[in-house]
Parts: structure tokens; C-alpha cells; sequence
């Protein structure tokens, strides 16, 4: 057996505090969280540098002198590149695309959560199956499908087939479940109809839900490459990911393409700014991945 | 709505096995070839080369993207002064795209005038061709991901240090354990769930790769970053070789179900 008292005395029982600690030691984790977050800006920090600096002088270290910093870069993707265009079709693709999961989602997860009807079980673990798929391996068909209904190339093809997300309806048939039965048995009973209830009782319960899968949906789509890449083939019908991808295939300068970048980086920004709160804590909850 | 879930959800995934099984092309004519596909890819030395590079990129990608979830994640538990704007900068390049950040890294790593050998001028080092020269393309695209990516695991794995109950580090710490042996002895063993759930995230994700080559180096230098889904890609939509591409889909599938099934056994047997 041990003596506890042989042993030092015991400083720091108050859990993993560093307050007890010596200060160099009580220094080094901040230094290299802070060093280790310094790191991880430096990729953006260069791409916005490198956008405002003067297209002729060298990127680096030129780049650094905010005294010769201009929008040059930025004017001339825009008026050179389908930039505005491409924005537009991302927005669509994003913006649309969030109304309409939301609501197929939200539809299908009470559908599946609250109703009974014949053949339940086996399409709910029918959509299960679908998500164990990953989407390259069905992008084959689905391109040949898209091509069959003559939707290549167009909004259509490019939005459609995205709407049937699986995950979001899965999430929401597991948000819905957990919401008390009685409250809709006694909708039923006052005879209101199935469009009343969903609308005014489904819907108002599920807010915060429908704001957390509004975002990941928003990322999902509005940093999508692969399907718009394939759909999306004439200059037209790129969206902001694609289209960025080509601008670095050509022979584009360094800053614009640099330009073009933060462009495409300010919605995502926006996004992570306004709702960072939500974000975090729905990946933690629900293990989301966007 | 149902016929739109059938349409999109279902007859891809039942087409993508029949397709497989048939030799349709561009034109739309097809006819059955039973399992000829399979058997070409068996045969096929880009089919080799793409799942050789698209398991090394997993060997260096995931212990990569782990460590450092892991690393920040512990920091961040540990330090408290300002984590909410840390966990903010680590989780900012998550939200962006894949494509944006390869834009980014490509002239990072670029030979010529990119900020790495900037640096490496200084120091009268280089230049060298990250991206240019085959032993460092895939650590290249690596770490690039990685930088993408972690914010995501680094989240779940601090919800999961978060979870650790106190009172078991407190017990350890009073019987003289070092802050070594607690974390490797108390803390590790309790967020072993959470590590398996993002081994397994991460090794699916590193097993998807694509966009970032594409981006960053078109599959090269001589096809040393060509991954399995940019083989699928190009058989598909370069040379419109629908019934081929379909066969390396179900093979990319196979391998990910694999990867779920082997996680579930494993996790399994601890609970």
C-alpha cells in the first residue's frame, strides 16, 4: 500500500486548470494554440493579400505594403471572367435548393415519424440504405438520367436531382419522433386536416432544426464541385467552384485568380459569421458534416 | 415528391449495378456483358495506380487530419483563454470549399513565386516542386485537405474530452499521475467512441478524394496524385465509358461499406 502522505502535496485538484502551474509552462499551451491558429489564417490572410496587390510587382513580398493595395485585381476578373454569372448559378443552386430540402425534408420526416402507413418501415430503411452510397458511385447514373430528360447544362439538371437528400430527411424523421404524439392525436381530434397540422404545428416545433439544416444545406451546395462540374458543361452554367477551377486552368494572373477566390470565399464567410454558434453546436448534437 | 426520391435516390443506386454489367456508352446503346467490367479492372493498370495512390493519400491523410483535430482539440480544452474565437479560426476553413482551398495551397506550393518557397528563398533553400514532384504530391494534397477539413473532427473530438468525467482525471491526478500518463490512461481510453467515429469519417472522406486533385495537379505529375474517383471521372466523362465508370463506383462503394462494417465490429466489441 501506498502512503498518501509520502506523496507531494497535491496542487492542482481544481481539474486541469494551468493556474498552478510554473509560467513558463502556464505559456507554452497558449503560445501554441495561438501559433497553431496563426497558421491556420495564413492561407487566407495570403489570398486576400495577394488579391489587393498590385498586379505588375512581385506577389510576395510586394503583397505585404497595404500602402500600394488596389482593386485592379478584382475589376478585371469581373469584367474578364463569368464571375457574375457564376455567382448567380451558385446562389440558385444554394438558395433553391435550401427552400426545397427544407420543406421535402421536413414533409417526409413527419410522414415517417408520426404516420402510419403501409410499407413504413421498409422506406424509411430503403432511404438508410441510399446513405450508405456514396455519390460518386451513383454519379454515373444519375448523369445518364439527367442527360435522358434532356437536363444537361441546365437548372434543371443542376438543381433537381440534388433536392432528394437523403440525410435531411433522415434528420428531420429523427427530430420529429421525439416531439409528443398527443399533440398531434389532438389536432386529429379536433378534425383539423393534415396540411393545418403540419403547417401549424409541425413547422412552428421544428424552427430550430429547419435553421441548422438550412445551413449545412447552404454548404453543401454553394461548395459543391463534382455534380455541378459534370451538369453544368458551357461556361453559362458553371457555378463559382467550377468556375474557379478553370479560371487557374488558364492563363490568368495570380492576383485575379486570387481575387476571384476571396469572392467566392465572402458568402461562406458570412454564413460562418452570423451562425457560427449554430454550426458548432449542430456538428457536435448531431455529428452533421457539411 | 416520392417519385422524386425514386427518380434521384433509388434508380441511381439500382442503376449504377446494372450499369455496371452493361457496356453503355455515349450513343445510348448498350448491351449485357455480365461481369467483363470487373474483370477488365482487375487487369487494368491505371485501375492499380489509382487505388495504390488512393490508399496511400488515406495512410498519409487520415493519422494527419487526426493528430492535428486531435492536437487542436486538446489545447483547446486545455487553455480557456479566448476559445471561443480559437475554435472560430479553426473551424473558418471548414466552411469553404475544397476548390477554394486547393486554389489557395496550388500557389502555396508553387515552384515559381508561391509563399512556401518564398520563404525557402530566404533561407537559400530550393525552390522546390511540391506539386511537381511525385514522393510529394500526395503529402502535398494532404496536408491541404487536412488544413480543410480538421476543424470538423477537431469539434466532435472536443465534445468528447469535454464528456470525460472530471472526477476520473481528478482520482488520477491525486494519485500522482503525470499530465502524460492522465491523458494517455484517463482521457484517451473514455474518447475512444469519438476517435473511432472520426477514423472512420475521415478514412470514408480520404477514400472520396477527388476535387482537390483535379484542381491542384490533373492527377499528375505522370499519374501519382490519380485517385480512384478521378479514374471514375475520366472513364465517365472523358472518354464516356458509362458501364466501366459505374464498376469502379461500386468498387469505391464496396470499399467504404468495408470501412463502416470493420469500425462497427471494432467499436462493437467494447460496448
Amino acid at each position: 500500500m501506498v502512503n498518501v502522505l509520502d506523496r507531494p502535496p497535491v496542487r492542482e485538484v481544481a481539474g486541469t486548470s494551468v493556474a498552478g502551474r510554473r509560467p513558463v509552462a502556464r505559456l507554452t499551451l497558449p503560445t501554441l494554440l495561438a501559433l497553431t491558429a496563426i497558421v491556420t489564417i495564413v492561407p487566407f490572410a495570403a489570398m486576400v493579400l495577394v488579391a489587393f496587390a498590385p498586379p505588375s510587382g512581385q506577389t510576395f513580398p510586394d503583397a505585404l505594403n497595404p500602402a500600394r493595395f488596389t482593386f485592379e485585381n478584382f475589376s478585371k476578373v469581373l469584367s474578364s471572367s463569368d464571375i457574375p454569372r457564376w455567382t448567380v448559378n451558385s446562389l440558385l443552386y444554394s438558395l433553391v435548393s435550401v427552400v426545397c430540402v427544407l420543406l421535402f425534408a421536413s414533409m417526409a420526416g413527419y410522414a415517417f415519424a408520426k404516420k402510419k402507413f403501409p410499407g413504413r418501415e421498409i422506406m424509411f430503411w430503403a432511404f438508410l440504405a441510399t446513405l450508405m452510397v456514396p455519390f460518386q458511385a451513383t454519379l454515373i447514373p444519375s448523369y445518364i438520367l439527367v442527360s435522358r430528360l434532356d437536363w444537361v447544362d441546365s437548372y434543371w439538371g443542376l438543381i433537381v436531382p440534388t433536392l432528394a437528400n437523403s440525410q435531411a430527411v433522415f434528420l428531420m424523421r429523427q427530430f420529429i419522433s421525439q416531439l409528443p404524439d398527443e399533440l398531434f392525436e389532438a389536432a386529429e381530434i379536433d378534425g383539423a386536416p393534415e396540411w393545418r397540422i403540419f403547417t401549424m404545428i409541425v413547422l412552428p416545433l421544428i424552427r430550430p432544426v429547419l435553421a441548422t439544416l438550412g445551413i449545412f444545406v447552404f454548404l453543401w451546395h454553394w461548395n459543391d464541385f463534382l455534380w455541378p462540374l459534370v451538369i453544368g458543361q458551357s461556361g453559362e452554367m458553371q457555378t463559382l467552384t467550377v468556375g474557379l477551377a478553370t479560371l487557374q486552368t488558364q492563363a490568368v494572373p495570380i492576383n485575379q485568380i486570387m481575387a476571384g477566390a476571396t469572392i467566392t470565399v465572402v458568402p461562406s464567410l458570412l454564413v460562418f459569421g452570423l451562425l457560427q454558434r449554430y454550426l458548432t453546436d449542430s456538428i457536435t448534437m448531431s455529428g452533421l458534416k457539411a | 415528391m416520392l417519385a422524386l426520391f425514386l427518380l434521384f435516390r433509388f434508380v441511381p443506386v439500382v442503376g449504377a449495378v446494372l450499369l455496371s454489367l452493361t457496356d453503355y456508352r455515349l450513343s445510348g446503346r448498350w448491351s449485357f456483358v455480365a461481369f467483363d467490367n470487373y474483370t477488365r479492372l482487375l487487369s487494368d493498370s491505371l485501375f492499380h495506380q489509382a487505388l495504390v495512390v488512393t490508399l496511400t493519400y488515406t495512410v498519409i491523410f487520415v493519422p494527419l487530419t487526426v493528430l492535428l483535430s486531435l492536437g487542436t482539440a486538446v489545447l483547446l480544452h486545455q487553455v480557456v483563454w479566448k476559445r471561443g474565437f480559437f475554435r472560430g479560426v479553426f473551424f473558418l476553413p471548414y466552411v469553404t470549399s475544397i476548390v477554394l482551398a486547393a486554389v489557395i495551397w496550388k500557389w502555396i506550393y508553387d515552384a515559381q513565386d508561391g509563399l512556401i518557397n518564398a520563404f525557402l528563398g530566404l533561407l537559400s533553400v530550393g525552390p522546390v516542386d511540391f506539386l511537381g514532384r511525385s514522393e510529394l504530391v500526395l503529402p502535398s494534397i494532404a496536408v491541404t485537405s487536412a488544413w480543410k477539413g480538421f476543424g470538423y473532427s477537431m469539434l466532435i473530438l472536443l465534445a468528447g474530452l469535454q464528456a470525460v468525467p472530471r472526477s476520473y482525471l481528478e482520482a488520477a491526478m491525486i494519485d500522482g499521475a503525470t499530465a502524460w500518463q492522465r491523458f494517455r490512461y484517463v482521457t484517451l481510453p473514455q474518447l475512444r467512441p469519438v476517435l473511432f467515429f472520426v477514423l472512420v469519417i475521415e478514412t470514408i472522406g480520404a477514400f472520396q478524394v477527388f476535387d482537390a486533385m483535379y484542381v491542384m495537379t490533373g492527377g499528375g505529375p505522370v499519374r501519382s496524385s490519380y485517385s480512384l474517383v478521378y479514374f471514375l471521372y475520366d472513364s465517365g466523362f472523358k472518354y464516356f465509358d458509362f458501364g466501366y465508370a459505374s464498376a469502379i463506383g461500386l468498387v469505391l462503394f464496396l470499399i467504404v461499406l468495408i470501412v463502416s462494417l470493420v469500425q462497427r465490429r471494432l467499436v462493437g466489441r467494447d460496448d
